[in-house]
């Protein structure tokens, strides 16, 4: 993860474009970097994850290229929030393969065969991604820029210099630049949403995972959040997975919208066609819900 | 020789064996210590309790006061002071008592914040409840708030319990013939005193788990709702 | 009045009451988040020795772990072969420091438990290692809900100490004792020792709330 790549985030500054660093750890240069856009970078072959007695995705294939954003819409257990959740690694799976730019992500190639992975694995996995979580989690005890500088100061060992850099860099992304010295509780729910896509962000993932980012906040917070979320697709190249509500927002920004039920997919396609002109019936009857003005 | 049993210092083995049932003869005397203790402090508790949460505040305030004197000064200096006090008012009480007395009055402090914890624990609709059905004063209080209480107030006073257990050889320096005590005069006799006091820790052991077992069982009997009234 | 005249012996004492009840403070923090954080481990070995010394010495009365390690363990040490006397201070610091510390392990590790499981995972989606996870995210949010028990924890270790007096420590019980035993006014002299310890355990109070809202300074503003 070096910032001499042609990546989709913009590099710090101009200088460090041109000068080549090392990678900072001894894994190989992630494989995204080398993936042409609209090749797979994420690929569930057959994914089976049960929890106790229920199964919660049932031998799904999912897909999704490189660049896309993809909105994921379903009633409540649906599974639509394990997906994101297994991506992050926070869940395992029972049956199936994961592949994230090209490599396994809960199984690791050992002796041309596949084998569970181990912990070293998941950790160079998870720099691929990143997560913004419906609750925000911000960690309570510091500073909105420390809880943005943190991991990349701990987990990539950018200086502190650097690593303020790019704080400054996401805060005036996400426009909070004037609460970087506050703490989450004093924050409404919006800015502290708005600082944990920062947060997400400063860690340079290839992906970018929203799990109901605004379904935890009041009605008249959601604009300034969804608003980011959407300089974010529009302006950069990030692969973005998304699980929502917000039909409308899905609609503006989404490459593909997948309707998930029971563990699996039911439909996909473009937003015009899934949610203006569903073909399946189970498709039709989940927006019946959401009053959508034509 | 102690209690008119004789031990054997042959070798470790021996004298482990030799002394135990010694050691067992403090033991009865630690239980009947704890209990004692216990039932004073459950009593006192109540009534400091119960004056604590009088609307006077010429009652209320100087039980608060006393609560907290007693939280927060040693127990070793609570029975001297009693043991040395007490004679000097005309009130002569064998040594185990005056320990036993000790050891309830500190705990009384505790006991009494058990109990108001307890009661307040009960949520404030249950007493609005009972004055709208017109229950008189009495019988809101010993029908509806002791009874839902009491599953609060079991657990707390169980643990006391067990600590109470733990703070008895502190009366030792009273002379009353408690495990510890009688582990050391074997140790002052015998010059050994490995064996007497890692087999009185292991005693204590044994009794924690087993009142702590105890407890827990009553606990997991009692319906968190309360005592059920038919 | 006498009670002057008490006061230099017991103002020593109650010098060696306050160093015994630091001392023992400081290793009873230490060995608190040694075996509480121990506790929680992964390592079963840790998690065992931990477990293990936290239910002997919860489980069994300070008196007695006192008496141990000052009349037991010498012999021990004789039947082994090495010197394991130890002084009345370093027994009675070690016995204070290591039940408190039993007391307050279980403490911390209840505090870490609380942490909310949403913080590890998001520590986890930045990809923390769990040793940072635990030092710079769990512990710093674990801390201040263990505070109020501390402070309990803290007056109690000061009540103990009366204990050393016992294993003829100089602190301020045993001058208490002394003085009594030389001018037999009981009720002056440990009237006055009682109002010596409140003293203590309210400035000790007081320090230890005032900690508490030190470190917490972050939970203030809106939730």
């Amino acid at each position: 993860m070096n910032d001499t790549d042609p990546r989709p985030m913009p590099p710090d500054s101009p200088a460090d474009a041109a000068k080549p660093t090392p990678p900072p750890s001894a894994s190989p240069v992630c494989k995204s970097d080398l993936l042409e856009a609209g090749e797979p970078i994420i690929k569930f072959e057959k994914v089976v994850k049960r929890f106790g007695d229920v199964t919660v995705l049932d031998e799904l294939d999912f897909e999704v290229r490189k660049g896309e954003k993809v909105t994921i819409i379903g009633p409540s257990g649906s599974g639509k929030s394990t997906v994101l959740r297994i991506l992050m690694t926070l869940e395992t799976i029972n049956e199936g393969v994961i592949w994230v730019a090209g490599r396994p992500l809960w199984h690791e190639e050992r002796n041309g065969s596949l084998a569970p992975a181990s912990e070293d694995h998941l950790r160079d996995m998870r720099k691929e991604m990143g997560m913004v979580f419906q609750q925000f989690n911000l960690f309570p005890h510091m500073t909105v820029r420390r809880n943005i500088t943190e991991a990349p100061v701990q987990v990539l060992g950018l200086s502190k210099e650097k690593a303020a850099a790019r704080a400054d860099k996401y805060l005036d992304l996400v426009g909070l630049t004037d609460q970087a010295d506050k703490f989450p509780s004093q924050l409404s729910g919006g800015q502290q949403q708005r600082v944990a896509i920062a947060r997400a962000l400063a860690m340079h993932p290839n992906i970018m995972l929203f799990d109901e980012p605004t379904s935890a906040l009041d009605p008249e917070l959601v604009g300034e959040v969804l608003n980011v979320i959407q300089r974010l697709a529009g302006e950069h190249d990030l692969t973005m997975l998304l699980v929502t509500h917000e039909m409308q927002f899905a609609k503006q920004i989404s490459d593909r919208v997948c309707f998930f039920d029971k563990g699996r997919i039911v439909e996909e396609g473009p937003p015009e066609q899934v949610m203006t002109e569903p073909r399946e019936e189970r498709t039709r009857e989940f927006l019946k819900a959401f009053i959508n003005p034509a | 020789m102690l209690f008119g049993i004789e031990w054997d210092t042959a070798n470790n083995w021996v004298f482990a064996v030799s002394i135990l049932p010694i050691l067992l003869k403090g033991l009865v005397v630690t239980i009947q210590a704890t209990v004692v203790g216990f039932f004073v402090a459950a009593v006192l508790g109540l009534i400091l309790a119960a004056l604590k949460a009088s609307r006077l505040r010429i009652i209320s305030w100087p039980a608060r006061f006393v609560t907290e004197f007693l939280r927060d000064t040693p127990l070793l200096v609570q029975v001297f002071f009693l043991y040395y006090v007490l004679p000097e008012y005309g009130i002569v009480l064998p040594a185990f008592l005056t320990g036993a007395l000790a050891l309830g009055v500190q705990y009384s402090a505790y006991m009494s914040e058990v109990y108001r914890a307890g009661i307040e624990s009960v949520p404030l609709g249950q007493t609005e409840a009972a004055r709208a059905l017109d229950l008189s004063p009495l019988r809101q209080f010993s029908v509806i708030i002791i009874p839902q209480a009491i599953p609060r107030i079991i657990p707390a006073m169980g643990n006391y319990l067990v600590s109470i257990m733990k703070d008895v050889p502190v009366l030792s320096v009273v002379s009353i013939l408690e495990m510890l005590n009688v582990a050391k005069i074997i140790g002052d006799r015998t010059f050994n005193y490995l064996i007497p006091l890692s087999m009185v820790g292991g005693l204590y052991l044994v009794l924690t788990l087993v009142a702590s077992a105890i407890v827990r069982l009553v606990d997991r009997r009692l319906p968190k709702q309360g005592i059920p009234l038919r | 009045m006498e009670w002057l005249s008490y006061s230099t012996p017991l103002l020593q004492g109650a010098w060696v009451t306050v160093q015994l009840t630091v001392y023992s403070t400081i290793l009873g923090a230490i060995a608190a988040f040694a075996f509480g954080i121990g506790k929680v481990s992964r390592n079963w070995l840790i998690k065992g020795v931990s477990i293990c010394f936290i239910e002997v010495f919860r489980g069994t009365s300070l008196l007695v772990q006192l008496f141990w390690l000052y009349f037991a363990l010498p012999v021990l040490g004789q039947q082994i072969g090495i010197d394991l006397r130890l002084p009345p201070v370093v027994a009675g610091t070690l016995a204070l420091g290591l039940n408190i510390g039993a007391y307050g392990a279980e403490v911390v590790r209840g505090a870490i438990q609380a942490v909310p499981p949403a913080q590890y995972e998001a520590a986890k989606a930045l990809d923390f290692t769990p040793r940072q996870t635990l030092w710079r995210i769990a512990l710093p949010q674990a801390i201040p809900e263990m505070m109020p028990s501390f402070g309990n924890l803290a007056v109690q270790n000061l009540k103990d100490t009366a204990l050393v007096s016992l294993i003829s420590l100089g602190d301020m019980a045993f001058r208490a004792e002394q003085i009594r035993n030389f001018t037999q006014d009981s009720v002056g002299v440990y009237t006055l020792l009682l109002f010596m310890y409140f003293g203590m355990a309210l400035v000790l109070t007081a320090i230890m709330k005032l900690l508490e809202r030190s470190i917490g300074r972050w939970r203030a503003g809106r939730a």
